[in-house]
């Protein structure tokens, strides 16, 4: 059902909630950002929806509520083995179209493919998710063209008008709550974007020949390496496992998952000091290929939803978006050649 | 809740068996289905966990030969008396004898690479009425990096075996050269119908799969395993995952149809 709010109603909704769910939204992080003097936009527990950044993009994606970037899996004591407590409390997360298009993508790896993850299954089970409508697609953005700009898979959607807050809510527990604090009773559909500035083409077919291409090579001394495009990733989910221990207590200790990045070195790293993709265009084509094609060729879509995070977030300029186009392009002339 | 896929189970040791200075067959308990070629995540909590494949598969037993080369396999080395070993697995599809059977058939392995096809070799040695000819072309870098060697005598009495070291002097009981140096004088009865197995490092892979479709063999007739770094066995890390194949899930056996068009 969908209601019109005033903010004080917002507020009022806002402290019924904070009793069942902890809520996750983008929030500013002021002098974090990664210039002097700049604020960093990411996720965070917020506790008032003056808190709430609508008109800026997360740096960084909501993933990290299902994904954390160390997560305890177990605690060992010389022969016991202790899993970590799961979560009590019911999680409320505001996100855009294009990131829950990346939940989806999350379920596929790790409920899916082979036996399902544990850990993300309980946390994904405590998580119902808030649709943030889009007015206006940000500078990187290309959710239209990978087909995420719109969502119906949500819980509840927002959208914050010129002081009043929109809303659509599928979850029948808070009928009474929203019916009496609404300004207005109507139908609300959440805003999406159909125009972006940023455009893509994905290539039709990845010939073989692409894969060792020399279109990769322009990406050996650009990039270097340092991962920031799979970290802020709504879809990037590799972990390494790391064990640690306490120093006070060689004894004891716990076994984490921590991210991993394809583009970082050590990810291919084999026992006995071999490696694979030691380049770094290599390791491009690697995380390209993923996200346009091979993930696609396991769940049938692609596993890029279009945020353009990665464009925003690299310090070399490197574009993912440009990548495509460029490859899309040279396909074709590999094709012909072929 | 399910049963967390992540909490390994203690294992046993019941006997160990050194073959080189670093490499060693842990003889571990285990109740269970299992295949050769599959693997087991193994870990000793404090130094993480290491993948491992099944060397061999005995009534309550794994064998895992363990070469000493990484963090978690220094320490196993070090505090394995008496001891036991947190397992969890099995993963990847593991080797299906079915695929070989009833045609002649060559296994080529390179160094620690004999351990995921020992128990194939193994079994297709200890029934020869399941094959019509069966050669084991294996290479170690010197005399000293030889492992197995009590099974390498009792294969040369089942099958005709080609053990050969890369370095070494002249001797009767094997050759001097690289594996793909045999390949070429192998005697086939029927080339188009002999099945191949190929495991190793990848260079010795790619070198020994291209000398056999040299000699004659189709391509849809060999078989590869692949190594590669994991932390799940699952298909959720993202380490082994070669273009759209997870070497976890999808293999660690491939098919040589599939194995020549993954590029890392």
């Amino acid at each position: 059902m969908g209601y019109c709010f005033t903010k004080d109603a917002m507020e009022a909704i806002w402290s019924e909630w904070e009793k069942c769910y902890d809520i996750y939204t983008p929030k500013c992080y002021h002098g974090k950002g990664r210039f002097s003097d700049t604020d960093c936009i990411r996720y965070g527990q917020v506790h008032s929806i003056d808190e709430v950044v609508f008109d800026k993009k997360a740096e960084y994606s909501p993933k990290e509520f299902l994904l954390q970037n160390a997560e305890t899996l177990f605690y060992f004591t010389e022969n016991h083995i202790q899993e970590s407590e799961k979560r009590q409390k019911e999680a409320l997360i505001f996100l855009r179209s294009c990131d829950l298009h990346a939940i989806k993508r999350l379920d596929a790896i790790y409920l899916q493919q082979g036996a399902a993850d544990n850990y993300y299954k309980r946390l994904r089970e405590k998580a119902k998710f808030v649709l943030m409508g889009c007015q206006k697609a940000f500078d990187t953005c290309f959710c239209t063209d990978m087909g995420t700009n719109q969502s119906q898979d949500y819980d509840m959607s927002i959208d914050y008008v010129d002081g009043l807050y929109f809303m659509d809510c599928k979850m029948a527990q808070w009928d009474e709550l929203l019916n009496g604090a609404a300004k207005s009773i109507q139908t609300v559909i959440p805003t999406y974007v159909t125009e972006t500035i940023t455009h893509i083409t994905l290539p039709k077919h990845i010939p073989q020949s692409m894969l060792q291409s020399d279109f990769w090579r322009q990406y050996d001394g650009r990039c270097i390496a340092c991962g920031r495009c799979n970290f802020v990733c709504p879809t990037c989910s590799c972990f390494t496992m790391q064990d640690m221990y306490y120093t006070d207590n060689g004894k004891a200790g716990e076994r984490r998952r921590v991210w991993a990045s394809c583009m970082v070195d050590g990810y291919a790293d084999v026992a006995g000091g071999g490696t694979y993709r030691k380049k770094n265009g290599e390791r491009m084509r690697y995380k390209v290929l993923h996200k346009i094609w091979d993930f696609q060729k396991r769940t049938g879509y692609p596993m890029c939803v279009g945020c353009g995070r990665c464009d925003d977030i690299c310090p070399e300029y490197i574009s993912f978006s440009h990548c495509i186009n460029e490859l899309e392009k040279a396909c074709k002339e590999a094709e012909v050649n072929e | 809740m399910n049963e967390n896929v992540y909490v390994p189970f203690l294992s046993k040791i019941l006997n160990v068996i050194p073959h080189t200075p670093i490499e060693y067959t842990f003889r571990m308990q285990y109740q269970g289905e299992v295949k050769p070629g599959q693997f087991f995540e193994v870990s000793m909590p404090k130094y993480g966990e290491a993948p491992i494949s099944v060397s061999g598969i005995g009534d309550g037993f794994i064998d895992l030969t363990i070469r000493q080369v990484g963090k978690v396999t220094n320490e196993i080395f070090e505090h394995y008396e008496g001891n036991s070993l947190y397992l969890r697995g099995p993963y990847g599809n593991g080797f299906d004898v079915a695929d070989y059977e009833g045609n002649e058939i060559v296994i080529v392995a390179g160094g620690t690479g004999v351990s995921p096809v020992r128990g194939v070799i193994s079994y297709l040695g200890e029934h020869p009425q399941r094959h019509k000819g069966l050669t084991l072309i294996a290479g170690f870098k010197s005399d000293d990096d030889i492992l197995f060697r009590d099974d390498f005598e009792k294969w040369m009495t089942q099958m005709n075996v080609i053990l050969t070291v890369d370095k070494g002097e002249p001797s009767q009981h094997r050759h001097v050269g690289l594996v793909t140096a045999f390949i070429p004088q192998l005697d086939m009865k029927c080339i188009s119908t002999a099945k191949a197995i190929v495991v190793g490092p990848p260079a010795m892979m790619r070198f020994a799969t291209a000398a056999l479709i040299e000699r004659g063999f189709q391509e849809e007739n060999i078989w590869i395993s692949h190594e590669r770094k994991m932390c799940c066995g699952l298909g959720k890390c993202g380490h082994c995952r070669i273009n759209d194949k997870y070497v976890c899930l999808d293999g660690p056996v491939f098919p040589y149809t599939v194995g020549k068009n993954l590029i890392d």
